[in-house]
């Protein structure tokens, strides 16, 4: 059996995700990208084979993808995380038509078509405002772990409207509403409404079309699924996956080059 | 017929020339600077270079000027000399560029400039006439603005022989004898028509060569970088505009470029993708951008910037030397109404574009300095997708000022736009599914 993996080295965790010939997931690994990045992509692949109970040789193709893609230094090609992130998301989702990945230093919309190809894409790179880094600031700010961020901010009932969307004036304007004394829950919803709105903003720009699939780290975010959901008034495709579809994009490309390197006698194909 | 030595001298003839042209003005510029002479400051966007040639002025294009300090890397440099001197971040990094080297005595890389004596602009670009009103701060240089009317409505143009067109040329022309009454002033020399006729030849020349070279790059595979190539050729046809040297250079490009053709002798490197570019360079990694592109097989084959920043010259537009100067007023209407027709009628054009140069893709650089040719490309390209479906991509930065320009940022929007691109290529070849 060959195996194809990708792995996706962002600005903030590493993901690495390794599939067999029928696509299906086999392993899988998260960690934190930290100050190494070359160390960051090994040690995630490294533990991807371990949970998958593969053998490294087995794996015939490797793409890198994310902002350190060219840090996968055992990787046999790169792709962007656009293109990885559209391809993932119509393999698990096939009417993905719109895709929206919040990742920790950005916000990217993506358009595709049913084939994985992308028509159009926009992104949020120039500011941490609208991205994971934003919730990060708020969940510093009131001391509260990011696994809860999202079942917190869900039991609001009074939300108030955050006005800044710059992340180093969130803190302190969060601050400042605890001061007035605002409840934390109400607090964290503006938080995730302000950011689902500018990220709406962003989906516009490549236009929003059925059906939308959450992708990125911030999609684990439970929160964040319903602001951003509130916001479209649509639902979106979500899966436990989503937050390795950068990876799983990259090993769907790598399998192709497997593939495409058979000769047809291999294949079984006598045409 | 080829030959070996004919490659080996005409190819590249017209970057070698066009640098040593580039040289010589300069070194005018320098000569005038250091012996306190008249100059005149003049615009891309309907330089009148013609009058200002006949009166013997040399020109500074401050637009020029600032974008070849990005260019050899210094404009960080100046644009902070400016902040610090007050003027805020968000305004045209040309302009404060070009504030900073004034500051400096006229100390810019390439030389001395010599201080304005008179400047000459058009309402194409409301940033001109802001710019000018610095100088005329600065040193009391008097300031010429031409009101340009432009088209009023879309699909609006009218031509010679309409009523409102003349009305429109007599507006214009009324201006440019006032212009040359000022320049006699400033000169003290009087106006010689016959000396203005010559000029208006060569300008003649030169228009001719220029669409001549834009019909030319749609060969395959094409002949020039529309980015890189082209910039050196924009600043032939705006600083050498109605000169014999100026008429002698495109004369001798457009034989190299016959010849390029002739011999299907591309640019140098494996043409895959054929590229429109949209906006103004990003001249601080002017040669870099450029590569980001080149590394995937994308060439540009022509771009908007060389259509507004030839001031309209790619309109074809000859004066009638019977007549000249109502055929300069003519001219001007022409070619800087479509200067700034080319960013508000954007789409059709580059719908033609994209037929004639048989396109791959669109690149739009909107950039943070300028209003005047940023602020229409997200409709525009929004309706050119409509229409034609071509991909296209959005990059922002800025033409000057390199804290914007995030290197990183920019490679990871342009290799997704290439993989789509082959992505695209690939499934048509592939061809239907079922
Ligand atoms: N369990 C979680 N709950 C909520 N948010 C999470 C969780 N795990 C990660 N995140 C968010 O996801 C971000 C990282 O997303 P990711 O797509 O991996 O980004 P990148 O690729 O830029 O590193 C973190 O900044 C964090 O905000
Ligand atoms: S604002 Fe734009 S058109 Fe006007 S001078 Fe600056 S760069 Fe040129």
């Amino acid at each position: 059996m060959a195996y194809a993996a990708g792995v996706d080295v962002g600005s903030t965790q590493t993901k690495a995700i390794i599939i067999d010939e029928d696509a299906k997931i086999v392993g899988r690994a998260l960690l934190d990208t930290g100050a190494n990045v070359i160390q960051a992509a090994e040690d995630a692949f490294a533990e991807a084979l371990t949970e998958g109970d593969i053998n490294r040789d087995d794996v015939k193709y490797v793409i890198g993808t994310g902002y350190g893609r060219y840090r996968v230094t055992f990787g046999d090609s790169q792709v962007t995380e656009i293109s990885c992130h559209g391809r993932g998301a119509v393999h698990l989702f096939p009417n993905t038509r719109t895709v929206v990945d919040m990742g920790g230093q950005d916000t990217k919309a993506i358009s595709v078509t049913a084939d994985g190809e992308i028509t159009d894409f926009c992104m949020n790179d120039k500011c941490a405002a609208g991205t994971g880094r934003f919730l990060g600031a708020a969940s510093a700010a009131l001391d509260i772990p990011l696994d809860d961020l999202g079942p917190v901010s869900l039991q609001s009932t009074k939300p108030i409207k955050i006005s800044t969307t710059c992340t180093v004036f969130a803190e302190s304007e969060v601050l400042a509403w605890i001061g007035k004394g605002k409840k934390i829950e109400d607090i964290l919803w503006g938080v995730h409404k302000s950011i689902a709105s500018r990220s709406a903003g962003l989906m516009r720009r490549v236009g929003i079309e059925d059906e939308i699939t959450f992708t990125g780290g911030v999609s684990r975010n439970q929160g964040m699924v319903k602001a951003l959901e509130d916001r479209l008034e649509k639902k979106l495709n979500i899966s436990e996956d989503c937050h390795y579809m950068g990876a799983l994009g990259a090993a769907m490309f790598a399998l192709d080059n497997i593939l495409a390197a058979r000769t047809p006698a291999e294949t079984g194909a006598n045409s | 017929m080829s030959t070996l030595e004919d490659t080996h001298e005409l190819v590249g003839r017209g970057n070698i020339e066009g640098a040593a042209l580039f040289r010589d003005w300069f070194a005018e510029l320098g000569e005038t600077a250091k012996t306190g002479g008249e100059a005149a400051y003049v615009f891309v966007m309907g330089s009148c270079n013609e009058i200002l040639k006949t009166f013997d002025l040399p020109v500074v294009f401050p637009e020029i000027t600032s974008l070849q300090t990005a260019v050899r890397h210094v404009a960080h440099e100046l644009l902070e000399e400016a902040e610090d001197y007050g003027y805020s971040p968000d305004i045209c990094g040309y302009v404060k560029a070009d504030v900073a080297v004034q500051l400096r005595g006229g100390d810019h890389p390439m030389g001395r400039l010599p201080k304005p004596t008179i400047s000459v602009l058009t309402n194409a670009c409301n940033t001109y006439i802001k710019w000018a009103e610095i100088w005329e701060r600065m040193y009391g240089t008097p300031m010429y603005t031409i009101d340009v009317p432009g088209t009023r409505q879309a699909g609006g143009q009218t031509w010679a022989g309409n009523a409102d067109f003349e009305a429109d040329r007599k507006y214009v022309e009324v201006q440019l004898r006032e212009l040359i009454t000022v320049c006699e002033q400033v000169t003290g020399k009087s106006f010689d028509i016959d000396k203005f006729r010559d000029i208006l030849g060569h300008a003649n020349t030169m228009t001719r060569c220029w669409s001549r070279m834009l019909e030319l790059n749609s060969a395959r595979p094409s002949v020039f970088n529309a980015l890189t190539d082209g910039t050196i050729y924009l600043g032939v046809a705006n600083g050498f505009r109605g000169t014999e040297e100026g008429a002698r250079y495109f004369e001798r490009l457009v034989e190299e470029m016959e010849y390029k053709v002739a011999n299907g002798l591309g640019q140098d490197m494996d043409e895959q993708y054929r590229l429109l570019f949209v906006g103004v360079p990003c001249y601080p990694i002017f040669r870099r951008f450029n590569e980001l592109f080149s590394e995937w097989g994308g060439t540009f084959v022509n771009s908007t910037y060389l259509w507004f920043a030839s001031g309209g010259t790619n309109r074809g537009f000859e004066y009638d030397l019977n007549d000249p100067l109502a055929s300069l007023a003519e001219g001007m209407l022409v070619s800087v109404r479509d200067a700034m027709d080319s960013m508000f009628h954007q789409d059709t054009v580059l719908e033609q574009m994209i037929a004639d140069h048989h396109a791959d893709g669109v690149i739009y650089h909107p950039i943070k300095s300028c209003r005047t040719v940023s602020t229409g490309l997200a409709d525009g390209r929004r309706s050119l997708t409509e229409k034609t479906g071509t991909p296209s991509l959005f990059i922002e930065s800025d033409m000057m000022d390199r804290r914007v320009v995030s290197e990183a940022q920019m490679k990871n929007r342009i290799d997704a736009f290439f993989e789509g691109l082959a992505s695209r290529r690939q499934m048509a070849q592939a061809g239907p599914k079922d």
